[in-house]
């Protein structure tokens, strides 16, 4: 976990320790080239963040990862799935039985319960008896700071609560690995803080994660490898402190300078178009 | 505690108000207090006129009437909410083929005349099956349910087909992202979300067709019409003729108007969540 000697492209592209490894991926919509070649790498209890402007690509490359979108050139492997090749039912929910993906809009079930939404997986999937996943659900929620909200609907709850619900949602199927797609983007700003630090507690337990976001300090402060996109490339990778300080990369340094320079990254108005 | 009191006075005051506005609005009401008048006045008066004895002598043959017409539309609701689930379901198919069949089905069924439709029915079908030896009646009443069921199945399948593509793609992906499979996402995360959303146009539906019954007494149906028809050939007086006529629209009103009132609620509800 020591992020300084953790990076080094030719051990991170090593495939056998890697829990996700793309190579060369190519993804386009129709005319539209949204990845150009992206090589990304995650080992196990790794935290890495992708930054960069937005449309850069930056959750599509989540998407790949849990097979939501299938790229038309390049290699994807996870938890030891090729998931490019993926084409049964089956394969994909065995993989994302071990992928977790929280969403920017949260997208809980909004006619199921805080604890249902929890339960509905590890009984329907994972085949736990309902007292089992109860039990698992209670712990998750006090985990993120939503206990006594297990009756609650998601329309009922704010912003910042349903984004912790769906955190724990993904977590109750035990997941290898998960996946942030820009979590905090849809929030009031006062709520950013209260979904970041359940973000940070999972890191300070060592699961092995992705985050997309907008929130520099926060990528900084918890990554472990960084990756930075642009126009479906990455520009530039390695170690978050380095990248900060004195990125090698003029597009990045362009980007850095725009965004932590301004007064307040959070308040910056951004593109509705998603990365 | 006095200022308490009379703040706890004033708000019943209010509430008393908006109470007795409910009740002098609610039909219900207004029907009872016009009823007791009409018979306040007929005790002053000391008689009852005859268009009145003769309703009352007519009012369970009425009664029997309406209650052939609530069977039909229940039934015919029954056929098309199946007919119109399947093939709404269906008209979301991968399959090309399958679903220009079902858009044609949908569309003849929808733009058809729903008089013209049950007069198709009854003359369609025989009035009896021959099946081995034995003899199966196919009454008429039945072929007018076939008649609405089928132009209640084209409308329960668009709006099933609306419901389902009103469901966000989002829930899909998100789903998805659980490792629930297909038929899953569809029992437990679509289809309960699609019933919330259908129950309203489904209700305005069955108010629809309930009306509708009172067409059945044109292919000889002994339905509530039937009966007036009768009654007001029998008793051969103006007056008794426009009273039953009123009652009947008194009759339907009263069936479909808390249809509609608990349809508007349902979408007041749906609006807040």
């Amino acid at each position: 976990m020591n992020a300084t000697e953790s990076f080094s492209p030719t051990v991170l592209r090593s495939p056998q320790r890697a829990l996700v490894q793309l190579n060369n991926v190519h993804l386009s919509f129709k005319e539209n080239e949204v990845l150009k070649g992206i090589d990304v790498s995650v080992r196990q209890g790794q935290s890495v963040s992708i930054i960069g402007p937005s449309g850069s690509g930056k959750s599509t490359i989540l998407r790949t990862i849990t097979g939501l979108l299938r790229p038309q050139r390049g290699e994807i492997q996870v938890c030891g799935f090729p998931v490019h090749t993926l084409k049964s039912e089956k394969e994909f929910v065995e993989l994302r039985k071990r992928v977790g993906f929280v969403f920017q809009q949260y997208n809980l079930f909004p006619h199921l319960s805080v604890l249902e939404n929890l339960m509905i997986s590890p009984v329907k999937v994972l085949g736990l008896s309902r007292q089992e996943a109860k039990e698992r659900a209670f712990e998750l929620l006090r985990n993120v700071h939503m206990e006594h909200k297990e009756t609650a609907y998601p329309g009922e709850l704010s912003g910042g609560q349903q984004q912790r619900v769906a955190i724990a949602r993904a977590l109750a199927m035990r997941p290898e690995l998960i996946l942030f797609d820009e979590v905090t983007s849809a929030l009031d700003p006062e709520m950013v803080g209260e979904v970041l630090n359940v973000i940070r507690d999972l890191v300070r337990d060592g699961i092995t994660c992705v985050l997309v976001t907008h929130e520099m300090r926060f990528a900084e402060e918890v990554s472990d490898v960084l990756y930075f996109t642009e126009a479906g490339h990455i520009v530039e990778s390695g170690d978050p402190e380095r990248i900060f300080r004195q990125p090698r990369n003029e597009r990045t340094r362009v980007f850095l300078r725009r965004a932590l320079g301004e007064a307040a990254p959070l308040a910056a108005p951004r593109s509705v178009q998603l990365g | 505690m006095a200022s308490d009191l009379s703040i706890k006075l004033a708000a019943a005051n209010v509430n008393s108000q908006r109470l007795a506005g409910a009740f002098f609005t609610d039909p219900w009401f207004i029907l009872l207090l016009g009823l007791m008048v009409v018979n306040v006045v007929w005790l002053a008066v000391g008689s009852v006129p005859v268009p009145l004895s003769q309703l009352w002598r007519w009012l369970p043959a009425l009664l029997r009437g309406m209650w052939t017409n609530i069977e039909i539309s229940i039934l015919a609701m029954l056929l098309g909410t199946a007919i119109g689930l399947v093939f709404g379901a269906l008209s979301l198919s991968p399959s090309r083929l399958l679903r220009r069949l079902v858009r044609g089905y949908v569309q003849v069924f929808r733009n058809a005349p729903v008089l013209v439709l049950i007069y198709f029915t009854t003359y369609v079908f025989p009035f009896e099956f021959n099946l081995f030896h034995w003899y199966i009646p196919f009454p008429d009443w039945f072929k007018v349910v076939i008649g609405l069921g089928l132009s209640a199945s084209a409308i329960i399948a668009e709006i099933f087909r609306g419901a389902i593509q009103s469901i966000p793609s989002a829930q899909w992906e998100s789903a998805q992202s659980m490792a629930l499979r297909r038929t899953q996402i569809f029992r437990y995360v679509i289809l309960p979300q699609c019933v919330r959303r259908m129950l309203p146009p489904w209700m305005n539906l069955y108010a629809g067709i309930t009306m509708s019954t009172s067409l059945a007494s044109l292919v000889g149906v002994h339905d509530i019409v039937d009966m007036a028809t009768i009654a007001s050939n029998t008793v051969a007086r103006t007056d008794f003729t426009v009273l039953i006529y009123f009652t009947l629209l008194l009759f339907f009103f009263f069936y479909c108007y808390p249809i509609a009132r608990a349809t508007r609620l349902l979408e007041k509800r749906h609006e807040r969540y």
